[in-house]
């Protein structure tokens, strides 16, 4: 019963069940194989490729938690992609690692500027996260073609190769970064004191002010994460492929993560957010899609079946279908009244519940 | 700035009734937005002229129009729920969707009669969806828009993922017909569509209860439930209006393009939005018009124009110059609310 | 004389949320052409008297009379329709709208199907002009002072011929000029024989425009009785639910007195600190080893000047003043850094983090003061949190409980531990022991006797004078927005004096 009423219950079930699946329709879908000395299969697969979703949402998740959103990020993915290949490109020799580092390090402290940029609109000069994030998101894609010249940006350069394609220690290096830049904000978020703080702003903005929490600086540390990640993301695809589409790199991650989140049952109201369930969200996703093409569906129907749900996700989540099923729980027929919100001033019931 | 004078009246008050109508023409803050959005159109006309010389010909105006009519009605739509204080993100989805199907029903010999109005009721049907989500459910408008963007491009894609050519008489007899008016102007049976739309909807926000409804709720639901207003049915009536408009949307760029696909309009949500936006409706609620809105398209069109006349410059400036001004008209926005606390 | 027929009637209504009985059994009844005005402190039941004659609120039991008619609203839109009308506190009117839209919206006059506007605009000028106000309703709401938003929201009640007309503190945020404006307003009404319900906190205004009053108390009727028979001493005792020889009797405990050694400095001064609208300049010395009382009823200004005090708003006239110093305490933030801690009377709204544990909401005040960089080592904070469950007598004594499940008294405590662990040299508290159990509500008393005697500046505000007389060194009497009195508490000050001051404004 206590396993049910687990928040992170749901989406490992359905993790699990989309696994059972596809091992039904593939008996082999489990196996991994070392060649090389690199391991294949593909549950390997299925880490690499969400690898760049898991980055972003885990920015999404912290962006969230503090009541706010960021449509900017598939835009920022772009644009860091755009940045390194230009400038490796450009550079005598793409193939050293120095050049390398150089064109990394300016696309990730361009995306950091860029989501300074963020927190600066929503926490200082008060806009709505969303109307805010959405500048950068509409002139982001323009940024980005600017910096290829509009042109899909091509190079050849191992060194870079191997953020997106490259092993090391048998696994998908991409799978080792996302998995420590994951383990670095777990720790950060839970081993300081920003985790509680953006939680608490989250929930409550006036408490926290009135307790003395400085909203500002938290908020905007989050959106220049968010977007950090996102820049990582957007190295990792574009080394992926070893190609800067400044049209097409990160299109619609931004919903993606959002989805990751809100199935990992961090609440889109903002508040308690969960890590590890935002990992679970974003590795459902990806599965889906393998799903889909595993079982021979058009890859191009996935968004139906994210459709769906969403749509069960929300419709679950939502006040009206809990309530009931809180009734039903307690069995009673619902609050009787059935007015928003009714609240006595005063409430000096003991409702103490361990 | 204060009109609180309130003098105490003692008797016959109706020279000053009259009195009072007579001062109705003041300068609203309202307005403001919307003439920030015609200044900067009247100054890109100008500029363009000057540079150009040949910009303010009836063939590059008559164009703007000719272009952008589909903008012009998804932006209208979308007017309504920014109003209310919502947003729509499933309207280029939904050009995709409206496209698409209509394409697939051509080629299996479908009348026009038939497949028009199909066209544009699957929008309101897609609309009705969200409105009960929003409504009933009480999920974020951001989020319920989210689904039925996904749900509209995922049955686009299962009609067909590749691009259906539409040889239909009436559709190409719409898209090639040009009817002159004066000596250089022509306007396409699209455009009389649009600026239809704008009208009806103009009606509909300025001299109807649902409208003064709509605007109700954009300043405070629960003021409005306060005032015995029906808020439940507008709140679902605005994603269904939203949700026919982009099955017009669909239906003009069908027109268009005299064709159908499942990709069509990714991102167009997102220039319908920064229309409105630009033309003065507040993303918060409450304020805005569709004349601004319709004035929003033509200033994103004219940036289009006027790159392309530029020649030299490429065509990402349209994104950057349209972020930028989003971003003016934001920041413009947040000082209005803040003096105005 | 005969009295006329009573135009509401409502007998016997009872209606209990979850834990709580809000209304037992309440009658109340209105005449036309008459101010009724309905009275009681907060928690008194006097908004679930009015939401459940609107339909907000279903009743439990009782009945409903309208017009002699047995009637049950099933929302505030039928209610209007059957002529009962309500003004809020908070205007609720769109402020994005003009003024005769807000008048006329819901009854608009058409013509060929749309809206008439030139008509909409001659008939909310017509209504604007029976209530004598000169304003242009093509003009937009927001354009007006929150006064004449609400006399245009009398306006639109006005607009469907209500006989019942509902104000539900309506003067809580205007100044002398706009009550006076308002007042005019009101009586035209009733000598047209509108029955208008008044619900207020100021017991002039009381005085000054009502014809009857109702007075509840903790969900209880106490009484209905014509306002010139009941003299203003007599409602306040009535209102605090005590009569002055039994609160006399109570008072047996020993007085304390001002400690404060002649010329020390204090350690938060108030000079001249106001704020427009909400309370008026007073000046006020807190002293450590003290406990300042602030007397007053709900809207005196009791919390009003505690904010000022945090920093919480933004004061614009006068400063404070810490430690000799003048300082501006621009947040809650620059407040707490100076050593001062405000606990709201408004614990889930202002107070606490619902969904954080009782360990996370004891330890945010001492984490926000560290930044979330250098978290708060977990043994210390197991230590603080468990000396103040302990200390405080926090049930559950569990850390990690939801702070959301705890009762209201446990959710209090918590509040004050997270303050009590900042080591505050002054603690401001509002409301503390209100809508808590009589055993916590002591411990609280206990505890903060304990912490004056440690040398804490404390200013305590509750609605309860017996508490504060108890508790207090000093008492400061508030009154309509404003300071009337600074009284030493001592042997020769009791409840009838402070009584005296809050209903006259003079010593009695």
């Amino acid at each position: 019963m206590g396993i049910v009423r687990h928040r992170l219950f749901w989406p490992v079930a359905a993790l699990a069940l989309l696994i059972v699946v596809n091992t039904i329709n593939t008996p082999t879908f489990l196996r991994i194989r070392v060649r090389d000395g690199h391991l294949y299969g593909a549950l390997i697969d299925i880490l690499r490729n969400s690898s760049p979703l898991l980055l972003v949402a885990v920015g999404m998740t912290l962006v969230i938690a503090t009541r706010g959103i960021d449509l900017s990020v598939g835009a920022v993915v772009a644009i860091a992609g755009a940045v390194a290949l230009t400038y490796i490109g450009s550079a005598p020799d793409p193939s050293s690692v120095g050049t390398v580092i150089t064109g990394i390090g300016i696309a990730l402290v361009l995306s950091l500027v860029l989501g300074t940029w963020n927190g600066f609109l929503v926490s200082v000069i008060g806009i709505q996260p969303i109307i805010a994030t959405l500048v950068l998101m509409t002139a982001g894609r323009g940024i980005a073609m600017l910096i290829t010249g509009g042109m899909i940006t091509t190079i050849t350069s191992p060194p870079y190769k191997v953020i997106g394609s490259g092993y090391w220690a048998a696994l998908p290096v991409s799978v080792i970064v996302a998995g420590t830049i994951f383990l670095v904000v777990a720790l950060l978020t839970r081993r300081t004191a920003l985790g509680m703080l953006i939680e608490s702003v989250g929930i409550n903005p006036e408490a926290s002010r009135l307790a003395g929490v400085r909203s500002r600086s938290i908020i905007w540390t989050v959106y220049a994460m968010s977007a950090l990640f996102a820049g990582i993301a957007g190295l990792m695809i574009s080394s992926g492929v070893m190609a800067a589409d400044a049209n097409n790199a990160g299109m619609l991650i931004e919903l993606d993560a959002i989805l990751a989140v809100v199935i990992g049952g961090t609440s889109l109201a903002g508040g308690k957010f969960s890590l590890a369930g935002t990992m679970v969200g974003a590795i459902v996703l990806e599965t889906l899609d393998l799903t889909v093409t595993i079982l021979g569906i058009p890859p191009a129907v996935t968004p139906l079946f994210k459709a769906i749900v969403v749509i069960a996700v929300v419709v679950m989540q939502s006040p009206i279908v809990r309530n009931r099923l809180a009734a039903r729980r307690r069995g009673e027929p619902g609050d009787p009244r059935g007015v928003h919100g009714v609240q006595p001033a005063e409430p000096s019931s003991a409702e103490v519940t361990v | 700035m204060s009109t609180d004078q309130i003098s105490s009246r003692t008797a016959g008050g109706t020279p000053g009734v009259v009195a009072r109508l007579g001062r109705g023409l003041r300068l609203d803050r309202r307005y403001l937005p919307v003439l920030g959005a015609l200044a900067v159109l009247v100054l890109m006309l100008a500029v363009g002229q000057a540079r150009y010389g040949n910009f303010l010909s009836g063939r590059v105006l008559s164009n703007l129009f000719i272009n952008n009519s589909f903008l012009i009605v998804l932006a209208v739509g979308l007017t309504f729920v920014i109003i209310t204080g919502g947003i729509d993100l499933s309207v280029g989805a939904v050009v995709a969707l409206s496209g698409i199907l209509a394409a697939s029903l051509f080629q299996s010999g479908w009348p026009a009669a038939v497949v028009i109005p199909a066209m544009v009721l699957v929008g309101s049907l897609i609309g009705l969806v969200v409105g009960v989500m929003v409504h009933v459910f009480e999920i974020q408008p951001f989020i319920a828009t989210l689904a039925a963007m996904f749900l509209a491009r995922g049955l686009s894609y299962v009609i067909s993922l590749s691009s259906i050519p539409i040889t239909d008489p009436t559709i190409v007899w719409l898209s090639a017909y040009r009817i002159p008016v004066g000596e250089t102007w022509t306007i396409t049976p699209s455009g009389i569509i649009a600026l239809s739309v704008v009208a009806i909807a103009f009606y509909l926000l300025h001299h109807t209860q649902f409208g003064r409804t709509v605007y109700a709720i954009g300043g405070g639901d629960q003021s409005a439930t306060l005032m015995g207003l029906p808020v439940a049915r507008t709140k679902v009536l605005v994603y269904v209006i939203s949700g026919t408009c982009a099955g017009i949307g669909g239906f003009l760029f069908s027109v268009f393009s005299r064709s159908g696909y499942s990709l069509t309009g990714v991102g167009m949500e997102l220039d319908a939005i920064a229309a409105v936006v630009i033309g003065g409706t507040l993303l918060t609620g409450g304020s805005g018009f569709v004349l601004g809105s319709l004035l929003g398209v033509l200033v994103l069109g004219l940036i289009q124009t006027i790159i392309t006349f530029e020649g030299t410059l490429s065509s990402w400036w349209t994104k950057i110059v349209i972020g930028v001004l989003l971003l003016v008209f934001v920041v413009l926005q947040r000082v209005i609310a803040v003096r105005r606390r | 004389m005969t009295s006329p027929q009573p135009v509401v009637q409502m007998t016997g209504i009872s209606i209990e949320f979850p834990g709580v009985k809000a209304l037992q059994g309440v009658d109340f009844r209105l005449l036309p052409g008459e101010v009724h005005a309905l009275i009681g402190e907060n928690g008194a039941g006097k908004s679930t008297l009015i939401k459940a004659l609107t339909g907000v609120y279903g009743i439990d039991s009782g009945t409903i009379l309208v017009g002699g008619e047995e009637r049950v609203f099933a929302g505030p839109a039928r209610a209007q329709q059957a002529g009962i009308s309500t003004v809020y506190q908070e205007v609720n009117l769109c402020e994005n709208l003009s003024v005769g839209e807000n008048i006329m919206l819901g009854h608009e006059p058409r013509r060929f199907g749309g809206i008439d506007w030139r008509t909409l605009r001659h008939r909310a000028a017509t209504y604007l002009d029976r209530l004598g106000l000169d304003i242009d309703p093509a003009s937009s709401l927001s354009a007006h002072s929150l006064a004449v938003q609400q006399l245009v929201a009398i306006c639109r009640a006005m607009v469907v011929d209500a006989r019942v007309l509902i104000l539900d503190e309506p003067t809580s945020s205007l100044d002398a000029d706009e009550v006076a404006r308002l007042f005019r307003v009101i009586r035209g009404l009733r000598d047209d024989g509108v029955a208008i319900l008044f619900v207020s906190h100021f017991i002039d205004q009381i005085y000054e425009i009502s014809d009857r009053m109702t007075i509840l108390r903790n969900g209880v009727l106490v009484g209905e009785y014509l306002t010139r028979d009941l003299p203003r001493l007599e409602l306040v005792s009535k209102m605090i639910g005590k009569s002055l020889a039994v609160l006399e009797q109570l008072e047996e405990a020993p007085k304390r007195s001002a400690v404060h050694d002649e010329g020390a400095t204090p350690a938060l001064q108030a000079v001249g600190l106001g704020r427009r609208g909400s309370v008026q300049p007073i000046d006020l010395d807190l002293y450590a080893g003290e406990v300042v009382g602030l007397a007053g009823l709900l809207g005196s200004g009791r919390t009003e000047i505690a904010r000022l005090l945090y920093g919480a708003d933004r004061p614009d006239a006068g400063q404070t003043v810490v430690a000799g110093t003048p300082t501006r305490l621009r947040n809650p933030r620059t407040a707490m850094d100076h050593g001062i801690a405000f606990s709201s009377e408004h614990r889930k709204a202002e107070g606490l983090v619902g969904d954080l544990t009782v360990r996370e909401n004891i330890m945010l005040g001492l984490q926000a003061e560290r930044g979330w960089a250098r978290r708060i080592p977990r043994r210390r904070a197991d230590e603080v949190v468990e000396r103040y469950i302990e200390l405080l007598g926090i049930r559950p004594a569990d850390p990690e409980a939801l702070v959301r499940n705890l009762s209201g008294g446990n959710q209090q405590k918590v509040l004050l531990a997270r303050w009590l662990a900042t080591a505050p040299k002054v603690l401001i508290l509002d409301e503390p022991t209100r809508g808590i159990d009589v055993g916590a509500k002591a411990e609280i008393q206990r505890l903060i006797a304990e912490l004056a005697k440690d040398g804490m500046a404390v200013v305590f505000i509750s609605a309860e004078l017996e508490e504060v007389l108890r508790l207090s060194h000093r008492i400061a009497v508030m009154r309509d927005r404003a300071k009337v009195a600074d009284l030493v508490n001592g042997d020769d000050v009791g409840l009838d004096d402070v009584v005296g001051l809050i209903a006259s404004g003079r010593a009695s």
